[in-house]
């Protein structure tokens, strides 16, 4: 199958820095893909290399021809002083009709909020409103950059439910950057797991195959999260020079991960950590 | 007849005033909106720059002041793309090149300058050629803003979100760039390099007391602006106070106003 994004061998500096650096990804249609990194480790600069947003260092991109993406921000440069209508914002910069606007405001949860004005929305609102703009161009690859940041769990629970449905219905791929290591979307095809360039991937099955993860799976939460362990006991076993804040505990199939030792178990902490109510 | 108009001095400089207004206000709104406003001031007070050179070398002082301040602009552009404390930055570009260019017009020997009227404007001594000038600047950059404008507001909500969208979030700085450098041209005759800022912004934001979309904002910021050079002008004449800073002090007036009006609104 032809890929919608195939990245090969990416590498990105900022200045003398290098940020990415030989990072193979494809991403197929219809899939559901989480990249998990810490702070620093590259993710953002990812995705905005995928958006065409910043100089390549060696290595390419290539878009499937006439790819639509919808890219779903953290947040917008927004100042108090612009005044701006929910449906003003979806009509950005393509006029989409009354009808369109409020099925996609619908779609992504947030129905009859056209006349609210953005900066008055609350965070989890604005997420969806965002949400519903990207899906009003119909995109073959969503792009939702941190969606949970600012959600309580029941909250982030609920939108990864939203992306699961939305998935199904449209049959879009879905490329999601997270950098919280301790919770991804249970729904993920793939995981993978950056930190300037990428140590593991797998799915969240595998990567969760332990009973103690599968038993903190869909309490309460419909399935919608699931647990995703870094334990911080192992090394790379090639030279990779830089600190990596976390490890590939939860490598344990399906990787193109480097190898490692014993899988790690969760810590009774961590462990509540997970449990989503 | 028109060329009988044109012999008042007082209906020269409504002409120049309105025109000015009309290209300011909806610029203005984008200075609000992406907090520009220093990038203005720093574009506004390099213009004296402009008229220094243009002195020295003979030219045409809408010349000067056209080249030096899209180079401002473009140097601004570019640096507040890198984020590195670009507020304090600005600042020094600002006021640095309004130091520099004064420094730069005492050098500038054999010619009587007016510098007051650089500063502050001279609107009640603009010709009909200078009534030209200013209203093919003005609508220039209204026509170019209207042309951009989902786009520049597209960009203005995010650089990242514009290019999502197949937008090229650069060219619609530069286009901002271009016309901000085009309107600190046409201006300086009206309302001087120190008050183009405060054209700029100040109907900008009395409108947003009372607007409740981009558009409309941008219509009352022209509206505010205009009717400030209707009442800077009279007030001018009636109190027999400086053209440019009247105008300016008639717009801060209707600020006020527009912020009473739209917090009894509520």
């Amino acid at each position: 199958m032809s890929a919608l994004v195939a990245i090969e061998g990416l590498r990105v500096r900022h200045g003398a820095q290098t940020v990415l650096d030989d990072v193979d990804l494809r991403i197929a249609k219809g899939e559901i893909v989480t990249v998990l990194g810490p702070n620093g480790s590259g993710k953002t600069t990812l995705m905005r290399a995928i958006l065409g947003a910043v100089p390549l260092a060696g290595g390419r991109i290539t878009h499937a021809p006439r790819l639509r993406i919808g890219y779903v921000p953290q947040k917008l440069a927004l100042s108090p002083s612009l005044p701006l209508s929910v449906s003003r914002f979806l009509s950005l910069p393509t006029r989409r009709s009354v009808r369109a606007c409020r099925a996609a405001l619908a779609e992504a949860d947030v129905a009859g909020l056209e006349t609210r004005e953005i900066a008055s929305l609350s965070g989890g609102q604005l997420q969806r409103v965002l949400l519903a703009r990207a899906l009003l161009g119909d995109p073959q690859l969503l792009i939702l950059d941190e969606p949970t940041t600012g959600l309580d769990q029941p909250g982030a629970a609920e939108f990864y439910r939203r992306i699961e449905t939305l998935r199904a219905a449209r049959g879009c791929a879905v490329l999601m950057v997270s950098h919280d290591l301790h919770v991804v979307m249970s729904a993920s095809d793939r995981v993978i797991c950056l930190n300037g360039h990428i140590c593991c991937s797998g799915s969240p099955q595998a990567v969760a195959s332990a009973p103690e993860y599968r038993a903190l799976f869909g309490t309460g939460t419909g399935g919608a999260l699931a647990l995703y362990r870094h334990s911080h006991d192992h090394s790379h076993d090639h030279g990779c020079d830089h600190d990596h804040g976390h490890s590939d505990g939860a490598d344990p199939g399906g990787g193109a991960g480097h190898a490692h030792g014993a899988p790690a178990r969760p810590s009774a902490q961590e462990t509540r950590r997970g449990v989503v109510r | 007849m028109i060329a009988g108009l044109l012999d008042d001095f007082m209906i020269r400089a409504t002409l120049a005033g309105l025109g000015v207004a009309f290209a300011a206000a909806p610029l203005g709104c984008f200075v609000v909106w992406r907090r520009m406003a220093y990038f203005g001031d720093a574009t506004a007070h390099a213009a004296l720059l402009g008229v220094a050179l243009s002195l020295a070398l003979s030219l045409p002082v809408l010349a000067g002041v056209l080249a030096v301040a899209l180079g401002m602009a473009l140097t601004v552009s570019l640096l507040s793309g890198q984020h590195q404390g670009t507020d304090s930055l600005l600042g020094v570009l600002s006021h640095g090149a309004l130091a520099i260019g004064l420094v730069a017009v005492s050098f500038v020997s054999g010619v009587r300058v007016d510098l007051s009227a650089y500063l502050f404007g001279d609107i009640l001594s603009v010709r009909p050629a200078d009534i030209a000038v200013i209203w093919g600047g003005a609508i220039l950059v209204a026509g170019l803003i209207a042309w951009r404008w989902s786009v520049l507001l597209l960009a203005t909500l995010g650089e990242d979100l514009a290019r999502a969208g197949g937008v090229d979030p650069r060219r619609e700085q530069l286009v901002l760039t271009l016309t901000l450098a085009i309107t600190v041209a046409v201006a300086i005759k009206v309302v001087g390099a120190l008050l183009i800022g405060a054209m700029l912004i100040i109907p900008a934001a009395a409108a947003r007391f009372l607007a409740r979309s981009p558009e409309a904002m941008a219509v009352i910021a022209a509206l505010m602006a205009a009717v400030s050079v209707l009442a800077g002008l009279r007030g001018a004449m009636l109190f027999d106070t400086p053209a440019g800073p009247s105008i300016v002090t008639a717009a801060t007036l209707l600020f006020a106003l527009a912020g009473l009006a739209g917090r009894l609104r509520g």
